[in-house]
């Protein structure tokens, strides 16, 4: 019965078609969501945005004013996450791609990286309030912020960085090593440029998280307010998350357009790197050779 | 005289393929000899023990000798474990089945070998270049456009930098592992008749795409069977009056 009816042309159309118009809808649906929460926030926030909101300090027990340190304290978060984190994932990318051989070692890195990268983000906070803020006696700091971040992000810095090192094809690197040229040569005439444009579409990826993150700093560089902008990097800091956290929660009777106003100046950081690692992404497929 | 002298050399792969067993043959300097017979018969192996690109591949036992003659007729070990392989490399070119650019523009995939090895003077790379380019046919199609990817060059124009960026370091053999292999009639031409040229400057080892392609170039031709040089000879010798049955079954095409 089953098989004469599926062995019907016009019936194995109509199912065709069905199955069609389901997986539409469900791609439809994925996006929804994503829509609505730019355009609610958009909505909401627009009306705070404004000079004055993004360039001066919060006043009237943050009722009033703006989110300037907030904006300039995550900005030097993620600044400084990324110059601790991208020389050192590299590198690390670099000897796993290239060097290492497969052995229960080597696994042993691997299966690290995989369960740092599973870790919720409250417990890296923990981590870093324990060892930086209070072990290593670096105080309540951007420094030790971004210590936490980075090793927050280490992990999916790595991992990209390993796979674009890894989708150069292997010929290159056998030609290369054919015409005379060391492996570290190799590495770095060919290996390594190629693989760059997908390094750093990981690396603003990796940021963007860390750009969000409320836990890991909480601990470890956040201030609740301050009335200056911090002076050195062993200074706390406001950062967006942790206001927008504030704003939310703790403080009573908050103006709701400022708290979707910081809502949409984090989120438009976070679309900015987005696109800019588009970018850089599709330039670099223009470019490829291969 | 000899340029590459190989002793029993066998070869097995760490998956427990014995690609190569016993081999000896001795390859004289100036001349083209083909290394031919079926797929899997350990040619491409034998290349690539030459210039020890094998290093890069899962070998477990390597056993016998293989002597790399300089001008003085200083031997090389090449098997050598304290052996400088960066400069047998720079000693022996390879040209491979496919042709592979490197990411670069047409001129500095040519000077890469040299750069590599640490020469920078412009003058002296940019007659490397033109000379290589020269000696591969190649120039008259590219001298305009030196700084375009080499990628944006045809199939064939591409093999063919590949063998000038080969030649442009000067090494004193060259490898050729089926370098004509995807390329048309008109592009396979151009090479073998490069070869011919070339041969009177470096020793050439050639694995060709066919038997014909051996029957052509050949000056001196060995036949490969499952790992074994079943045969070794003169170009004439081999393709006209074989000794040996299979080599003669595998040339009239029976098998293969």
């Amino acid at each position: 019965m089953i098989r004469e009816f599926l062995s019907k042309p016009s019936s194995r159309y109509s199912i065709q078609r069905l199955g069609f118009v389901m997986l539409t809808l469900i791609a439809v649906i994925t996006v929804v969501p994503i829509i609505a929460i730019i355009v609610h926030i958009f909505m909401q926030g627009m009306a705070a945005i404004s000079w004055e909101f993004l360039t001066s300090f919060p006043r009237d027990g943050m009722q009033a004013g703006g989110i300037f340190p907030a904006i300039v304290g995550t900005f030097f978060l993620t600044l400084g996450t990324a110059i601790l984190s991208i020389p050192i994932s590299i590198g690390a990318a670099i000897y796993l791609a290239e060097y290492a051989p497969d052995n229960r070692w080597t696994r042993a890195i691997r299966i690290a990286i995989i369960n740092l990268a599973g870790i919720p983000s409250v417990v890296y906070g923990l981590f870093g309030l324990g060892l930086f803020v209070i072990f290593l006696n670096i105080g309540t700091s951007i420094f030790a912020g971004c210590l936490t971040l980075s090793i927050m992000t280490l992990p999916i810095f790595i991992s990209t960085s390993e796979g674009a090192l890894k989708s150069v094809p292997h010929s290159f690197r056998v030609v290369s090593i054919s015409l005379g040229a060391t492996r570290w040569q190799t590495i770095r005439r060919i290996v390594l440029p190629q693989a760059l444009p997908g390094i750093l579409t990981g690396v603003i990826l990796g940021l963007e998280r860390a750009v969000g993150e409320t836990a890991p700093i909480l601990f470890t560089a956040a201030a609740f307010f301050l009335p200056q902008l911090p002076n050195s990097p062993f200074d706390p800091t406001m950062a967006l998350p942790y206001h927008l956290f504030v704003i939310s929660t703790q403080v009573p009777g908050m103006p709701i357009d400022m708290q979707y106003g910081t809502a949409l100046v984090l989120l438009t950081f976070i679309i900015g790197m987005n696109i800019l690692a588009t970018i850089i992404r599709s330039r670099a497929r223009a470019r490829r050779q291969w | 005289m000899d340029k590459i002298i190989i002793e029993n050399l066998s070869l097995i792969y760490s998956d427990g393929a014995e690609s190569l067993k016993n081999v000896s043959l001795n390859i004289p300097v100036n001349t083209i000899t083909v290394l031919f017979g079926p797929a899997g018969g350990g040619k491409s192996t034998l290349l690539r023990v030459i210039n020890r690109l094998n290093d890069l591949a899962d070998v477990t036992q390597i056993s016998g000798n293989v002597l790399l003659a300089d001008n003085t007729l200083k031997f090389t070990n090449v098997l050598d474990p304290q052996l400088d392989v960066i400069a047998l490399r720079r000693r022996v070119g390879m040209v491979f089945a496919r042709p592979i650019v490197l990411p670069l523009s047409i001129h500095d995939n040519l000077t890469y070998g040299l750069e590599m090895a640490g020469e920078n003077d412009k003058m002296r790379l940019n007659e490397a270049v033109e000379r290589s380019l020269q000696q591969a046919a190649l120039w008259d199609e590219v001298k305009d456009r030196l700084d375009d990817p080499a990628a944006d060059l045809s199939g064939g124009q591409q093999q063919r930098l590949c063998l000038a960026r080969s030649l442009a370091f000067e090494p004193e053999v060259i490898l050729l592992d089926e370098p004509t292999s995807g390329l048309d009639p008109i592009s396979t031409g151009k090479v073998e008749s490069s070869l011919q040229e070339l041969k009177k400057l470096y020793t050439i080892v050639l694995v060709p795409h066919s038997v014909q392609q051996a029957a052509r170039t050949a000056d001196f031709a060995a036949f490969f069977l499952q790992g074994e040089m079943i045969e070794y000879g003169p170009g004439e010798t081999i393709f006209i009056n074989p000794r040996d049955e299979r080599t003669t079954s595998y040339i009239e095409g029976r098998f293969g």
